[in-house]
């Protein structure tokens, strides 16, 4: 029992860390290069751990962050339920890729939210982003294999299934 | 180990209650976003949240103030003497400035009393610090460590050292949110400062520059004038640096001249700002002068017919005072 409300624990903290992150500042030439990682933390537990992440869930995560952020209410929401409904119904064979097919998918879908991003602003009556914007689902890929080898890491230390 | 598969996570074929779920959630983000949009009442939704949010504000933006102490305190000799000269000078520079402009506000404000004006050179501010919180992908937004509990509004002016950084957009109870002068979004009037030419400077895509898109061809505006706030509309008062022209060229209808523009304010670094307390008087035509006449109850034939008397609403025993104030005016 105590392993379960460790590996809860675990799961909340990695989420919240995930929503800290993003609000975290960087100087201004490395702000293109900032990876979404709310979307990477909710990845990661829908491919491993599959009765923990559901859409409700993924909702939940996205006003938080929209609250956070300061943007229209439920634009992550819709974002992050999208990704986590995609990953979850692909989740077997995503789950069998070697690393870098795994990383490929990941930037698909990353590039798939940063699409839906768009659609949601120019639909809101925003401008279009400068080119610098796309780099970000790119970064995000490129950590995968480091985030997910992380995370296994802290699993296996702290076996939590 | 071998896991056994179940029907929650299917190789291949869909489960349609999924999907249902999914277009569910899809749509009720959809109906969020468009109140939202619609600025009905999630604000208040919003300002409820702030209590939660706003822990995590200064939370997540403790690295940058961890970083900022760290560099210095492990900045080195060499360049905190550097630094230190430099501030000398820039302190002689400013003092000497302000002497000047010391001697000028004095004789700004004897000319003003000679002509009668009422608005007063001094300026309302109040200090306030930028929390380093990075809000989305576009960095058209500051957030501010003062809030409605420190007497904030929205639509109050924000300048830095240098010029006119934005207005307040959001107030939370303990931060608030300051739009910036580049957000597409924003525009401020403003007057070159040579010419006279008074337009109008929108924010541009690309978060860096001012654009001014409708000046007259035949409008005499050169690279390196200057742009102040013109006051027109009311919401910044005149006479604050807006930027600098950087560029002029014809708009592609050839109707216009488009110039781009760079802020004066130093929109990336800066760590305090001041926010302006007494916003200017709209311009437009003065408030209508109370009615003039001799006192209502010197009027013939008050006592008989205070229906006269209704349309201004004085209640009777108001009457005996009344009559230390000329004309009867009543507020």
């Amino acid at each position: 029992m105590n392993r379960q409300r460790l590996g809860s624990w675990l799961f909340f903290g990695t989420l919240v860390s995930a929503l800290l992150l993003m609000l975290v500042p960087l100087p201004l030439v490395l702000e293109p290069f900032k990876p979404y990682w709310p979307a990477l933390c909710l990845l990661y537990w829908s491919l491993e751990s599959e009765d923990r992440v559901t859409l409700g869930l993924a909702f939940a995560v996205g006003i938080a962050a929209d609250l956070l952020n300061g943007v229209v209410l439920g634009e992550q929401a819709l974002r992050l339920c999208a990704l986590v409904f995609i990953a979850l119904r692909f989740r077997s064979r995503l789950r069998f890729f070697p690393m870098w097919q795994q990383s490929l998918a990941v930037l698909v879908l990353l590039l798939n939210d940063r699409i839906l991003l768009l659609i949601v602003r120019v639909l809101a009556g925003g401008s279009l982003p400068p080119g610098s914007w796309w780099i970000s689902p790119f970064v995000g890929a490129a950590l995968w294999p480091f985030l997910f080898l992380l995370f296994d890491d802290l699993r296996a230390r702290l076996r939590i299934q | 180990m071998a896991r056994t598969r179940d029907e929650s996570s299917p190789l291949f074929a869909g489960n349609a209650a999924g999907t249902l779920r999914l277009i569910v959630y899809l749509a009720l983000a959809m109906v969020l976003m468009v109140l939202d949009q619609r600025n009905g009442w999630l604000w208040r939704l919003r300002y409820t949240a702030a209590v939660v949010v706003e822990p995590v504000y200064r939370l997540a933006g403790l690295p940058a103030v961890g970083i900022h102490m760290l560099s210095s305190a492990f900045g080195d000799r060499q360049q905190l003497t550097e630094q230190n000269q430099r501030l000398r000078e820039d302190l002689l520079l400013a003092n000497a400035r302000l002497n000047q402009m010391a001697a000028v506000a004095e004789q700004n404000q004897r000319l003003k009393q000679l002509l009668d004006t009422r608005r007063s050179l001094g300026l309302k501010v109040q200090l306030a610090r930028v929390i380093g919180v990075d809000l989305g992908a576009y960095r058209y937004r500051l957030t501010l460590n003062v809030g409605a509990r420190d007497g904030v509004k929205p639509g109050q002016p924000v300048i830095d050292a240098h010029g006119v950084m934005g207005q307040v957009r959001e107030v939370l109870p303990t931060t608030s949110v300051v739009m910036l002068l580049t957000d597409p979004a924003h525009a401020i009037p403003v007057v070159i400062a040579r010419s006279g030419l008074r337009t109008v400077a929108y924010g541009s895509r690309d978060g860096e520059q001012l654009t001014l898109p409708d000046i007259p061809l035949a409008a005499d505006v050169r690279v390196g004038d200057q742009l102040l706030t013109s006051g027109v509309g009311g919401r910044f008062p005149p006479g604050f640096p807006v930027g600098e022209i950087r560029a002029v060229a014809t708009a592609a209808t050839g109707m216009f001249m488009v110039a781009q523009a760079r802020p004066a304010a130093d929109l990336n670094r800066s760590d305090e700002v001041l926010l302006l307390h007494d916003q200017a008087e709209p311009d437009g035509p003065p408030a209508l002068l109370p009615p003039m006449g001799p006192p209502g109850d010197l009027a013939p034939g008050t006592g008989d017919k205070p229906a006269a008397n209704a349309g201004r609403a004085v209640p009777p025993v108001a009457g005996p005072t009344r009559r230390s104030v000329p004309g009867g005016v009543t507020r």
